[in-house]
């Protein structure tokens, strides 16, 4: 009965409900839509980082971090990727890599670049080079001479498939060396930076290059999608122990992104201040109507009173009220909220006008919005307890009426 | 010219799906300086006949003028400005304006008719004085009784010298000795300055004063008597 | 007694709610001023730290250098440049750069990098890179044949103070360009790509060996303010000692640059948007309940003669006047922060090593400028009004009758 009565009381002026209602609705809704937006522009964040050759997990030589030379190379490749298959799980993908400076020339143009040696087909599901669209054809993993070069830096070069290129680097044992390569395939990075950043050959063609066989500087692995990140902890430590013998580093890519890392942690923070500013918008509303209701409904207040009710009681039932009106409030606001997210969701949001903006960030230039459940129960949470947190203050002023002191007014 | 002419005017309601017929084709002349009571039962119209005459309500059918001047050709500011310089309302509940102070309420109508600050002061005190509230100038509405509040309404009425005051039933919530004295204070005025009172009542003390009685039932004049 | 005391004694009739009102608009106005303020003082910290590492507000290069660096577009006369340059009112200071790719070994290292020649004193003036040594010393007029070079680079040439690098390349006229230098200084600007890809040499080192016969590859110039520099460059654009060639500001040099802030500004702007929304119908409750408690006392005022545009006029002013009231106070407590913080600057936390990466430190300082003051509060402004006049245009579609009929 007390539901039933709360429930009459909130519509007994159905225009201020729904204007409170509105404001609830709306600040609900643009918690969720905005925490969807912020989560999806730093995932694709991160997803892009760790596309970008970093990957789950990496394997390194100690000393390669700090100074990336193909003298910090992993010598016993094959004995750490069998120690690496027993730890981790099925579904993890692993590949080699070799990763050095060097230096791209033709007859026109000389650039300093990375030199990437890859195994062509492990890299799909792993690194962007896997499935990134190529003009003309993919490198096999044994191609002797083959490179793939990104789109921006064949521009600037003036060259194109089939064209050869110098690449320069230095070899293992401190010598430079050189070979002659022939362009195989154009790639499309998401952003320009990449294009010039990188020139892919085969693992093989590489290991040539730098005069050292069945070598690599890092071993990168992939896990599954969902993996959390306190299963990505564990297998980290497992990795650390199972390789302890070959002295080498293993990272997690918390490790290799503290940048990225530092910034998701500060995210939170910034989601609960974005959250508490909207609510403190909407409060006043709450606060207020809730007054107005209370100070209309004085005589009233001062009848139950005057018929024996409690001062808790009356607390009990004003407080009730705004729950209900929260309750309202919230619900709409988050199927609103979902509504319009998942609307954005379909299409994404394209960022393509501020591209070289997006791409200096790291970050994609579609943004698809991350639903994620923890965000919505924390936005209505935060509506929920500070709006009854607000209500004391009316429900309160409700017990305070005195009978005689509501007969006399009005 | 006569101060007020209605010709066959009608106002119906509609109340859900009842129609109720408040006015029935009602046809009045009021001569300027007449002192006219609306006597007959609740719900015989009375009320309806005084807010048509005062513009604040548009008829269903038939004419009203005020002063030669008909309602119909004109806008809601039109009319505001004819009840600002003509028409005097004096209402049963006081509705005061409850953040000014009695002597603000009076002087609020001399500066919507744009009287200077000086003139306004002189002549709402000097109106206060004339309704017996010398020493009440600076009261708020809730600081007054209800005698009192009817007073500066009347006074409020008085002050912008209309050529017509609307009362509607002045005297209902007041102790006989106070209506009485406002009643004595109509009078004066109704025969010092020339000011036509129409006023609705079922009080027979204040029909006693009337000039002319009109008696109205079910929203038609039963009854017009001249003393 | 007037219109305006009108106004101002119905605002008091419910203090409490007058002041949530007030509150809630003041709530908002501080917080625009103080973000507005923190952005635009972010966005000139980012664009001071990126025009003083490097590129600074405007440089000459030779047409089409910025797209497609070569070494054979010049500037062919850079003297004359420079004293049309400094010449120009609103520049702060020029200096001459070139840059050319080269092959720098140590004894046991070899990397690909682009070398840039510079004049030492000049350079001094403006920018970072000189006070940015953190062993040995900056490039100098009196020490020929030496380098300053970036920390990771120099880790990675597995190089020292000191220690000599060769540098191998193509000069101006297409014949190999070699010589040895020594590394005078080391510098560490916290920014990964620079720090990883920067050698400076003397100028005149540079073109010696490079076989410029004088000529440079820009001349760069900072300016007074930061503002200056749009209209400079046009003017400066239409000289006709630079027709032939191009004149770029930070934002050409830069384009991330500008389109980040623009970014950053339309996602603060959503933020704005959906928070003044919130605000609005925050309040929308209180205006509405002033015009419908009170209809009854409208009926009066109308049949006393009040005209109903008068009566609209006395509601928005009390609803302007709290609005005015919110704003006042908003904006106060808005400046005072802003204020308080553009002293003590704004720690960035867990953000901070992303910025470092961009030339930014670790604090961020807002600063409080008339557009960051006014922008917000007169939008709120604005969105009140257009809510305060919704209710208050239902009055004059009331009948007194029914008005007076009202409870």
């Amino acid at each position: 009965m007390y539901t039933q009565l709360a429930w009459r009381n909130i519509w007994r002026n159905p225009r201020r409900t729904a204007i409170i209602l509105t404001a609830i609705l709306i600040g609900v809704a643009a918690m969720i839509i905005l925490a969807a937006l912020m989560r999806g522009m730093v995932g694709g964040m991160v997803e892009n980082a760790i596309d970008n050759m970093v990957g789950h997990i990496k394997i390194q030589h100690p000393d390669y971090r700090s100074d990336p030379d193909i003298s910090h190379r992993l010598s016993e490749v094959d004995g750490i990727s069998k120690a690496l298959k027993i730890v981790l799980p099925e579904s993890a993908r692993i590949t080699q890599r070799i990763r050095i400076d060097g230096v791209v020339s033709n007859a026109r143009e000389t650039a300093g670049i990375e030199i990437v040696g890859i195994h062509p087909e492990s890299e799909i599901g792993i690194s962007f080079i896997g499935t990134a669209p190529v003009e003309g054809s993919p490198i096999t993993a044994s191609d002797k001479n083959g490179v793939l070069i990104g789109a921006a830096l064949a521009k600037k070069f003036q060259t194109g498939i089939g064209k050869k290129l110098v690449v320069a680097t230095q070899r293992g044992d401190g010598e430079s060396g050189s070979r002659a390569f022939r362009i195989r395939g154009i790639f499309h990075g998401d952003m320009e930076a990449t294009e010039k950043a990188y020139l892919f050959i085969s693992l093989p063609a590489a290991q040539r290059l730098v005069h050292e066989e069945d070598s690599a500087t890092e071993i990168a692995v992939t896990l599954a999608r969902e993996t959390s990140g306190k299963e990505l902890e564990k297998l980290v430590m497992q990795c650390r122990t199972a390789l302890e013998p070959f002295n080498v580093s293993v990272y997690g890519w918390k490790d290799l992104l503290p940048a990225i890392t530092a910034y998701l942690a500060m995210f939170d923070v910034f989601l609960l201040i974005w959250f508490v500013v909207i609510f403190i918008a909407m409060g006043f509303g709450i606060v207020n109507t809730v007054l107005m209701a209370v100070y209309e409904r004085m005589r009233e207040f001062g009848l139950l009173k005057a018929i024996g009710m409690r001062p808790a009681r009356i607390i009990r039932m004003v407080m009730g009220e705004s729950l209900f009106l929260l309750i309202l409030g919230c619900t709409g606001g988050t199927f609103f909220g979902l509504g319009v997210t998942c609307y954005f969701a379909e299409t994404g949001i394209d960022l393509g006008a501020f591209s070289k903006g997006t791409e200096m960030w790291g970050m994609s230039r579609i943004i698809l919005p991350v639903i994620n459940a923890s965000d919505i129960l924390f936005a209505n949470a935060v509506v929920l307890l500070l709006g009854l947190l607000v209500s004391i203050y009316p429900a309160v002023k409700a017990a305070r009426f005195t009978p005689v002191e509501t007969m006399r007014q009005n | 010219m006569s101060a007020v002419t209605a010709r066959d005017v009608s106002r119906i309601y509609t109340q859900g799906d009842v129609k109720v017929t408040a006015l029935d084709k009602v046809s009045l002349t009021v001569e300027t300086g007449e002192f006219v009571a609306l006597a007959g039962p609740s719900g015989s119209g009375k009320t309806t006949l005084l807010n048509l005459i005062g513009g604040l309500d548009t008829p269903d059918g038939g004419e009203v003028t005020v002063n030669g001047m008909a309602f119909k050709t004109m806008s809601s500011s039109d009319l505001a400005e004819l009840r600002l310089s003509q028409i005097g309302f004096v209402f049963q509940s006081y509705n005061l304006i409850p953040v000014l102070t009695a002597e603000e309420n009076v002087e609020y109508i001399l500066r919507l008719q744009g009287v200077g600050k000086k003139e306004r002061k002189d002549r709402a005190r000097a109106i206060l004085d004339d309704v017996g509230l010398e020493d009440k100038y600076d009261r708020k509405p809730s600081q007054l009784s209800g005698g009192q509040q009817q007073r500066v309404a009347v006074a409020r009425a008085l002050v912008s010298n209309p050529t017509i005051i609307l009362a509607d039933e002045p005297t209902a919530n007041l102790d006989s000795k106070t209506g009485d004295s406002l009643l004595q204070m109509m009078r004066e005025m109704n025969e010092k300055h020339k000011v036509t009172f129409i006023f609705s009542t079922h009080d027979a003390m204040v029909m006693e004063a009337a000039k002319r009685i009109v008696s109205m039932k079910d929203g038609k004049i039963a009854e017009d008597k001249t003393k | 007694m007037n219109d305006l005391t009108l106004a101002w004694r119905n605002i008091w009739r419910h203090p409490r709610r007058s002041v949530l009102t007030m509150m809630a608009i003041g709530f908002a106005a501080m917080l625009l001023v103080f973000m507005l303020s923190f952005q635009f003082g972010s966005y000139e910290s980012m664009i001071n730290a990126s025009v003083k590492l490097a590129t600074g507000h405007l440089q000459v290069q030779g047409k089409g250098y910025n797209k497609k660096p070569e070494m054979r577009n010049v500037v062919p006369n850079p003297e004359a440049i420079m004293d049309k340059l400094s010449k120009t009112q609103g520049v702060d200071s020029v200096t001459p750069r070139s840059h050319a790719f080269v092959l720098a070994s140590s004894d046991t290292r070899i990397r690909g990098v682009l070398v840039t020649g510079v004049d030492p004193e000049r350079e001094k003036e403006v920018f970072t890179i000189p006070s940015l040594i953190r062993k040995g010393d900056y490039l100098s007029n009196e020490a020929g044949n030496s380098i300053i070079i970036g920390a990771l680079l120099a880790k990675r040439l597995n190089t020292g103070v000191g220690q000599e690098l060769t540098l191998l390349g193509q000069s101006f006229d297409g014949s190999i360009a070699a010589t040895v230098v020594t590394v005078r200084g080391i510098f560490r600007s916290g920014i990964d790509a620079v720090d990883r890809a920067t050698i400076q040499m003397l100028l005149t080192d540079f073109d010696d060996l490079f076989v410029m016969n004088g000529a440079v590859h820009s001349v760069v110039a900072t300016v007074h303010e930061l503002r200056q520099t749009e209209p400079l460059k046009a003017v400066l654009k239409n000289a006709p000692l630079l027709k032939p060639l191009a004149v770029l500001d930070w934002i050409d040099l830069t384009p991330g640059l500008k389109q980040s802030i623009q970014l950053d500004l339309v996602g603060g702007i959503i933020m704005y948007v959906i928070l003044i929304i919130v605000v609005a119908f925050s309040i929308l409750n209180t205006f509405l309940m002033a015009v419908f408690e009170r209809t009854r006392e409208f009926g009066v005022m109308m049949a006393i003669g009040t005209t109903p545009r008068r009566l609209v006029k006395v509601m928005l002013m009390e609803s302007m006047f709290m609005t005015g009231v919110g704003l006042l106070a908003g904006m106060v407590t808005g400046a005072l922060l802003t204020v308080y913080f553009s002293h003590a600057g704004i720690p960035m936390g867990g953000a901070a090593d992303l910025m470092a990466q961009y030339g930014m430190s670790g604090r961020l300082f807002p600063r409080l400028s008339l557009l960051s003051l006014l922008v917000g509060p007169t939008i709120i402004g604005v969105v009140t009004f257009i809510t305060a006049l919704v209710p208050a245009l239902k009055i004059p579609r009331l009948k007194p009758v029914d008005a007076m009929k009202a409870v």
